[in-house]
């Protein structure tokens, strides 16, 4: 272990696991709605990226529509995506009711590969390096930490900026589903739709939300990573790292999903601090290897809802 | 206002579950529908709440009217919405969510926001019938007991403000002491608030002490009706449902020869 690295490294990886968090946020919105593990998450988060990178106008063949300012840019997005995402419940999901879960869990695996198809025809397979970001590599913040490398933290500002904004965002989608009447309805329809029709929910309307809510955080998830790595087609594989996220929390687990994430953040970037390259090297597995751990002790996750049963 | 007229029911295209029942709620009153398991009373609620459809369930034959307006056709939410709430059988509430916010899933179909003064104001009232429920409205509704469930699933129905409730066995697996005790606060909610009632029931002698009139269904038809106070007096009802001999006393098994008037009814 570099010792010296791990004050650096904890502020680095708490930082990432922010975004991490608002992104396995989404996938436990859509899990507790209608029991579906949404695959195509992390394409959603993919195409929010790509969306905001093409209404910013960072086209580079020149044959751009549009040139609005990033806020703008994503606020088209995020319209955007939740467009989509009503017509993914619409179109895609509601012919399926009555399906079997599993067939629903695969068809949101073929929807994953058709938005990929799709934004490698509408974009382009290249990355884009060329991200609107407010940021440049060499805007960091320095904090004086004794102990630490060079008596210092380093952070990125883009990397701090995201975390913020995951921040934000998440405590606005938690208060939403806490206190307000459409957030109530959600969390009853999650947990019996028949009784929650009974009680004079309108389910379907529910469903299309949860879909609309979720293409918006994706797209707002995406925006984040892309301000730190770039936008491209590979963004999508972020849901192999929010997937440990979300398990570890409990998959019916909002807290859960944000704690997942900062842990999953935290413990890629310690393993990076270690003077073993062959450790520093399995940094993707490390989640995993956690997951496994907890998931020994307690089943449901960290935050899993027990099965309430009376006897 | 709650008509029946001669529905028939149909499970999966093929089980007729039920054969032309017929039955009427008059406003302000609790009508109490009796009968042993499966003779087709949850299955007379469901087809009017419009819960059937999402069981497979049809209505193929006859008319459900409120207040003159035919429901038959409608989406369970919009019956909901016209007034009629219902109390589920087994209680089934959101276990994971609290009381209160168990209680307020019942008027999440009306425009009101959650804390608005009409909705505090409704709150107060089902506190009001249910004192306990007040004292435990932050706990998880899924570890209450069985009877203080019952309340926040009675309370869940009064919220919606109902001008019709639909009550699916509301003894069922409570201790006697219990029953007694959520029986009568039935009756008070229908005196002082004026909401009709159809109680669906197996233990027909609490029902009968609290409702107005009665229907008694067998596989899927009614057998008999009348007011509560004649049923009551009825030789059929005393041997097979309050388990007395005609001279009011607890009869002995060893007596029951009841498949000969049984028989009458099934013809």
């Amino acid at each position: 272990m570099n010792w010296p690295l791990v004050p650096q490294q904890v502020m680095t990886g708490i930082l990432n696991g922010g975004t991490i968090a608002l992104i396995a946020l989404g996938i436990v919105l859509i899990f507790k709605a209608s029991e579906v593990y949404n695959f195509a998450h992390g394409h959603l988060v993919m195409l929010g990226a790509f969306l905001t990178w093409w209404f910013a106008g960072a086209e580079e063949r020149g044959g751009e529509l549009f040139n609005l300012p990033l806020w703008a840019a994503t606020l088209a997005a995020v319209a955007m995506a939740m467009l989509l995402g009503l017509a993914i419940e619409r179109f895609i999901l509601r012919p399926m009711t009555g399906q079997p879960v599993l067939a629903i869990i695969l068809v949101t695996l073929g929807l994953a590969q058709f938005i990929e198809g799709g934004a490698s025809i509408l974009f382009g397979a290249q990355p884009k390096s060329n991200f609107p970001t407010p940021f440049s590599p060499s805007d960091v913040i320095r904090i004086p930490f004794p102990g630490a490398f060079n008596d210092t933290i380093i952070l990125k500002q883009s990397l701090v900026a995201s975390f913020l904004v995951a921040a934000v965002a998440s405590a606005l989608f938690i208060l939403f589903f806490q206190y307000t009447k459409t957030g109530l309805a959600m969390r009853a329809t999650a947990e019996n739709h028949d009784v929650a029709q009974g009680v004079g929910i309108r389910v379907s309307r529910i469903f299309a939300l949860s879909w609309a809510i979720a293409g918006v955080i994706a797209t707002v998830g995406g925006v984040l990573l892309a301000t730190v790595t770039g936008v491209s087609l590979n963004m999508a594989t972020v849901v192999l790292i929010a997937f440990p996220a979300v398990l570890l929390g409990g998959l019916e687990s909002f807290a859960g999903a944000i704690v997942g994430g900062l842990i999953v953040g935290l413990s890629q970037a310690l393993v990076q601090a270690s003077r073993n390259i062959e450790v520093r090297n399995s940094a993707e597995i490390v989640p995993y290897i956690l997951l496994l751990i907890i998931l020994i002790v307690r089943p449901e996750g960290l935050f899993g809802q027990k099965r309430i049963e009376r006897i | 206002m709650l008509k029946v007229n001669n529905i028939e029911v149909v499970y999966s295209d093929v089980i007729l579950v039920l054969r032309g029942v017929s039955l009427s709620v008059e406003s302000g009153q609790i009508v109490a529908l009796l009968g042993a398991n499966g003779a087709g009373k949850t299955t007379t609620l469901k087809a009017i709440t419009g819960l059937l459809r999402t069981q497979q369930g049809k209505v193929t034959r006859g008319s459900i009217e409120l207040e003159g307006r035919r429901i038959d056709r409608l989406s369970p939410d919009g019956i909901v919405r016209l007034g009629v709430a219902q109390v589920f059988e087994a209680r089934r509430l959101f276990s994971h969510l609290t009381v209160e916010e168990n209680l307020l899933t019942g008027m999440l179909f009306r425009p009101e926001s959650l804390r608005s003064p009409a909705v505090r104001n409704d709150l107060e009232q089902v506190y009001h019938f249910f004192p306990r429920l007040k004292d435990l409205r932050r706990r998880t509704a899924g570890y209450l007991s069985g009877g203080e469930q019952q309340m926040v699933a009675i309370g869940r129905a009064l919220m919606a403000r109902p001008r019709l409730m639909l009550l699916d066995e509301p003894s069922l697996g409570l201790a006697p002491l219990l029953v007694q005790e959520i029986f009568e606060i039935i009756q008070r909610i229908n005196a002082e608030s004026g909401v009709s009632m159809l109680l669906v029931e197996q233990n027909a002698a609490v029902a009968l002490q609290i409702a107005h009139h009665a229907y008694v269904m067998e596989t899927g038809r009614i057998v008999l009706d009348g007011p509560a106070g004649q049923l009551m007096e009825n030789a059929d009802i005393k041997e097979f449902y309050l388990g007395l001999t005609q001279l009011g006393e607890r009869k002995s098994y060893r007596d029951v020869k009841h498949y000969r008037r049984r028989k009458r009814w099934l013809g």
